[in-house]
């Protein structure tokens, strides 16, 4: 036996149980934090009488989808249900908007270059409490309170993401774009057929990013949205939360009807959230 | 807390701006919707909080501006002999210096044990710990009001398992403070997992392999090795994770609505409430821009420790 190879080998061995702690509590862990996900798909399909019972059981003992249907159907979930939708197209429009942005400032030379982008990353600290009642002062002078645009403008434009499209539009290669400017495309039709398409790790975490955020965005709404008839699944779900002790499955039904689409989202796309901090330089 | 957008980690890469295209009115074109937006609910509402906290503005001032008038430094005084403003700032204090230890080392011990395991499983774990972070916080508000429930509630059931509880979870004030506390730290962690996990995909494994080589156990390698190379990292998650409990604002808004008896009221709380429940958008302006100083300061201290240690 040689001494060389010792301190390899043996270690081999010694290490495998510890691997096997390791996954343990990891699993242990991800079951915890995952616990009030399970706990509230169960509890969405129970009937009330079991939801409020004590002692608990996990899993519904007669599963029932009358609270989903009650959502719909008694309740306006249908119509918060459209309101979110526009919301977050509204929000694809500035994912538009940021790309172009970005796109200007990684590729072009121009006058205040410089002091725009150092604009641009400074309004990254401005804390929200701050811009809250001076915007909504500022969309009630030009009147978008209680509008589906007025919910969806303030959180419209993000400096980081203008920021991510900047960093990653520096890679593509000047060559190209000078190419196609000599065979006379037009700077529009450079943007969208040339740019876009080159930019898809980029474009793909924005999207998903941009969906989740216009899903969930809940201040806005709840500032913005005056009457029901402009009620996004947020806002009509913590109408919901004022009923706590009465119908817990209804409550359950509600957030998993928000929730669900969320996860689903997430699951696909899991790969490109993760590399959006990769690519932001985070090594 | 929300999920922080984080800054600019590193220098933009170099370009050679001579090879950047001159394209006369086109960048500015491509810019400019973006910068006015930017420009209207970034910029201008600065502006426009510095001016309204010098107005005794209201919801009449909203309908009539003619009725609003200049108050000086009034709402600043008032602000300060506030004894509920003192209150929410000690609130947000403790749960500033609780709360970012507890989610530094959970994050960075959860990230370091996956790093560890690698492979398929922890690749499908990782989803699971960062779930929290993208589920919209009504729903969070719903799913834990529940489980906290005190009649029937999953929690104190499987606390009277082993026998212990019932807690009084919302409603004593020092458990509402541990519970609102708690649902911010199981939303915060998935982000920062995430964080110092492609940070540790950064470390060349040469390190490790040399020190094992060198005889070291895994715990010193772990600790010598890996966490001083994590450094930046765990900077990094540090600051922001200062900068969004002092933002503190989520939880308690949806759980406990600042209770029980201004328990979990935090500086953000309180001056959502002097603004939008009471209208005093004058006052409720003066307190925002008071935190916007406190966080500019506590980062700037901060940013300023790090550079002394770099030398």
């Amino acid at each position: 036996m040689t001494t060389d190879t010792r301190p390899v080998r043996p270690r081999r061995t010694t290490r495998q149980p510890s691997r096997l702690v390791t996954n343990l509590v990891l699993i242990v862990g991800a079951a915890a934090t995952a616990l009030p996900f399970f706990w509230m798909i169960f509890s969405a399909l129970k009937p009330r009488s079991e939801a409020v019972a004590y002692p608990p059981r996990l899993l519904p003992a007669e599963p029932t989808l009358e609270f989903v249907r009650y959502l719909f159907t008694t309740l306006d979930f249908g119509r918060y249900l459209v309101n979110t939708l526009v919301v977050v197209a509204i929000g694809f429009v500035g994912l538009l908007l940021m790309a172009m942005a970005g796109y200007a400032f990684a590729k072009f030379q121009f006058r205040g270059r410089g002091l725009l982008f150092a604009l641009v990353l400074s309004t990254m600290m401005i804390p929200v409490q701050v811009t809250m009642i001076p915007t909504y002062l500022i969309l009630a002078r030009i009147g978008l309170t209680n509008t589906l645009v007025g919910i969806a403008l303030p959180t419209l434009v993000s400096a980081f993401s203008i920021f991510l499209f900047r960093q990653f539009m520096t890679t593509i290669p000047d060559e190209v774009l000078e190419a196609a400017r000599i065979d006379g495309a037009g700077e529009i039709r450079i943007f969208l057929s040339l740019v876009l398409p080159m930019s898809g790790p980029i474009l793909a975490v924005q999207t998903v990013l941009t969906f989740i955020a216009g899903w969930n965005s809940f201040l806005w709404p709840l500032v913005i949205a005056g009457d029901q008839s402009r009620y996004t699944l947020s806002v009509g779900l913590a109408l919901l939360n004022q009923q706590v002790a009465t119908n817990p499955s209804l409550q359950m039904a509600g957030a998993a009807v928000m929730v669900v689409p969320i996860l689903v989202v997430f699951v696909i796309f899991q790969r490109y959230i993760v590399q959006g901090f990769t690519l932001s330089g985070l090594k | 807390m929300t999920v922080l957008a984080p800054p600019r980690l590193q220098a933009p890469p170099v370009t050679r701006p001579s090879r950047r295209h001159r394209g006369g009115w086109v960048p500015y074109a491509f810019v400019a919707p973006a910068m006015v937006v930017l420009v209207a609910f970034a910029v201008l509402p600065i502006l426009v909080a510095g001016v309204v906290s010098t107005t005794d503005m209201d919801i009449s001032g909203l309908a009539d501006p003619s009725s609003v008038s200049f108050v000086g430094l009034e709402n600043y005084r008032r602000l300060v002999a506030d004894p509920q403003f003192w209150n929410a700032l000690r609130t947000t204090g403790a749960f500033t210096v609780v709360g970012v230890p507890v989610i530094v080392v959970a994050s960075l011990a959860v990230a370091l044990l996956l790093h560890r395991s690698g492979g398929r499983l922890a690749s499908t774990l990782r989803a699971f710990y960062f779930l929290p972070a993208i589920t919209a916080i009504v729903a969070v508000a719903l799913v834990w009001g529940y489980l906290y429930n005190s009649q029937f509630g999953l929690l104190n059931y499987l606390l009277s398992l082993v026998g212990l509880g019932p807690v009084p979870w919302l409603s004593d004030p020092t458990w509402a403070r541990f519970s609102v506390g708690l649902v911010a730290v199981w939303r915060a962690t998935g982000l920062n997992i995430i964080i110092f996990l492609a940070a540790l995909q950064g470390i060349p494994h040469e390190y490790d392999e040399a020190a094992q080589l060198d005889g070291a156990t895994e715990l010193q390698r772990t600790r010598r090795i890996t966490v001083p190379l994590l450094r930046f990292a765990i900077f990094f998650v540090t600051v922001t994770t200062v900068i969004s409990w002092l933002q503190f604002f989520d939880e308690p808004y949806v759980l406990t609505q600042g209770g029980p008896n201004d328990a979990t009221t935090s500086i953000s709380l309180y001056i959502y409430e002097q603004g939008f429940r009471y209208n005093q958008f004058g006052f409720a302006s003066a307190g925002s821009l008071v935190l916007f100083v406190i966080i500019a300061v506590v980062t700037v201290v901060q940013l300023r420790l790090r550079g002394s240690d770099d030398h």
